[in-house]
């Protein structure tokens, strides 16, 4: 019996159990193979729904697991890092139609991957809080900055993060339409998400992808709070350096 | 390759939880010892590594593995066996071990240890990616007895004699799971005292206890699962009495992965593993 063999009969329900097994008393294994099935299918649901606490509250427990165990046997794991999986949850979300009018739905589930991301990714120091502040304002604004590698960006339509803190934060207001942009940071070992103002997601993801400030400012548009933001970052421990001409 | 096949101390350890943290630091006392599962410590940073650092620094730390997929038919995953090396190389744990199971199919990872048949072909598999670890961790690794719910017909010799002749081929240690000894004695219907005889007890360098599940298979027969998630039963108890006075003292782990306990509940069974250390004569 090959396990090619096994793992399909694992993964489908309606198949039979594999020829070639027995219950040790010389009758075939019957439901014995299904403690297998069992057991791989729920392992897979429970860390799903450890990892997406706010989707199991919106979709209520047995609607979750029922969404899991498909989610499960159409993508099972891809390597045995179980405390990342499920990162391509939000999509499968997306594209599953029973839940079409739930449009807010992936967000949330993006939102709560990102935060489980940002859990496991690198430490990096954070500078000084006084380290922007030190320079001069014509070095600052070619400054670039080095970004803790804890930060995560989300930009949605939708309101996901007042949504996340109203099933996730006892006494979170209601949500109100509105599309938000959040950022997650990292304070030394508890990730975080921020509600983000306007222009501030574009500012950090050009941060991120080595611009100078001045240009970061410039990507970002008129509405941004270029004071706020910072604060946001060295509040959050989220600069890990800043590159100007006069660095060491 | 050093011998390490019993390097962490003859005292009780447990299956370390997070929960646990800021108690384990307090006061373990009998608890001499920890053991992790890899692959929860393979993030690039964060708590869990932070956490580990700290607990190394007080405790002999066992590293277990439980993806590795050591009895699977493909080639063993050449970046999980990068992890592996990268967290023992850090890490340098007391004792690193695996189970004598399957766990991933191309390129599905399943998430459980399931079962092989025991015959020369997956002999001569097992015993390479047993080498194949070895050499990679640059240390000596130990193996794991599977629970069992069925048998299969391909199966040529018994799992004492497989993981006997495992030893034998890659100089590996073994590590005995005494609650799986009872759980698959009493599904496929042999003596479990019977196994604990027949085993290399001079290659264990440790020993695992943990809970299980009772249910019924079709024919009405008990059909006890591996669950880790309750005490450890009074057989279990009588069985580890059995090895222990044939093995002499071994390090010995509580498993309990599954509605884990508060900490002075899972003290309450390392305490009692301390008691069944005590009247074993060294």
């Amino acid at each position: 019996m090959s396990q090619a063999a096994f793992t399909h009969a694992l993964l489908d329900p309606d198949r039979s159990e594999p020829e070639g097994l027995s219950d040790g008393f010389g009758a075939p294994a019957g439901r014995r193979f299904s403690v297998y099935r069992n057991n791989v299918t729920v392992a897979l649901i429970d860390a799903m729904a450890a990892g997406f606490p706010a989707v199991v509250k919106l979709l209520g427990e047995e609607n979750f697991r029922n969404i899991a165990r498909e989610y499960a046997r159409a993508h099972p794991p891809q390597s045995p890092l179980m405390v990342l999986y499920g990162a391509d949850f939000a999509d499968f979300l997306a594209g599953f139609a029973p839940l079409e009018r739930y449009g807010y739905l992936p967000d949330v589930a993006r939102l709560e991957y990102a935060l489980r991301e940002s859990y496991h990714a690198a430490d990096a120091a954070p500078v000084a809080p006084d380290r922007l502040a030190e320079l001069p304002p014509e070095t600052l604004a070619e400054a670039r900055l080095t970004l803790a590698p804890t930060l995560r960006l989300l930009c949605s339509p939708w309101p996901a993060l007042s949504i996340w803190r109203f099933n996730m934060q006892d006494g979170a207001p209601k949500p109100e339409a509105a599309a938000e942009d959040v950022l997650i940071a990292r304070k030394e070992y508890d990730p975080a998400p921020h509600l983000l103002g306007p222009g501030a997601a574009a500012f950090i993801a050009a941060c991120q992808q080595g611009a100078r400030l001045r240009e970061a400012a410039e990507a970002a548009g008129e509405g941004l709070d270029l004071g706020a933001v910072l604060g946001l970052l060295l509040e959050t421990g989220s600069i890990v350096d800043v590159l100007h001409e006069n660095s060491p | 390759m050093l011998d390490q096949t019993r390097p962490l101390p003859a005292l009780p350890g447990v299956g370390y939880k997070p929960q646990h943290y800021a108690e384990i630091l307090a006061d373990a006392s009998p608890v001499g010892w920890l053991e992790i599962h890899a692959e929860n410590y393979m993030g690039a940073g964060g708590r869990p590594l932070a956490q580990l650092r700290a607990l190394s620094e007080r405790f002999p730390m066992s590293v277990h593995g439980v993806g590795l997929s050591i009895g699977g038919e493909g080639p063993l995953d050449p970046d999980h066996l990068a992890r592996l090396r990268t967290l023992c190389d850090w890490l340098d744990p007391a004792s690193f071990s695996e189970h004598l199971a399957w766990s991933t199919h191309e390129s599905a990872f399943l998430n459980d240890l399931l079962p092989l048949p025991y015959n020369s072909q997956t002999l001569a598999r097992v015993a390479e990616h047993v080498e194949q670890v070895q050499d990679v961790l640059g240390r000596q690794m130990l193996l794991e007895n599977p629970s069992s719910y069925l048998a299969f017909d391909d199966s040529e010799m018994s799992e004492t004699d497989f993981l006997r002749e495992v030893s034998a081929r890659t100089g590996c240690g073994l590590l005995l799971d005494v609650n799986n000894v009872f759980v698959s004695a009493t599904n496929l219907g042999y003596s479990p005292q019977g196994y604990i005889d027949a085993f290399p007890l001079e290659k264990v360098g440790e020993i695992h206890l943990g809970g299980h599940d009772e249910e019924e298979d079709d024919a009405g027969r008990p059909l006890l699962i591996d669950s880790h998630g309750r005490e450890v039963v009074d057989p279990v108890w009588a069985l580890l009495g059995h090895t222990l006075a044939r093995s002499g003292p071994r390090p010995l782990l509580i498993e309990w992965d599954n509605d884990v306990p508060d900490w002075p509940t899972l003290r309450a069974e390392t305490l009692r593993a301390a008691r069944a250390l005590e009247v074993v004569p060294a």
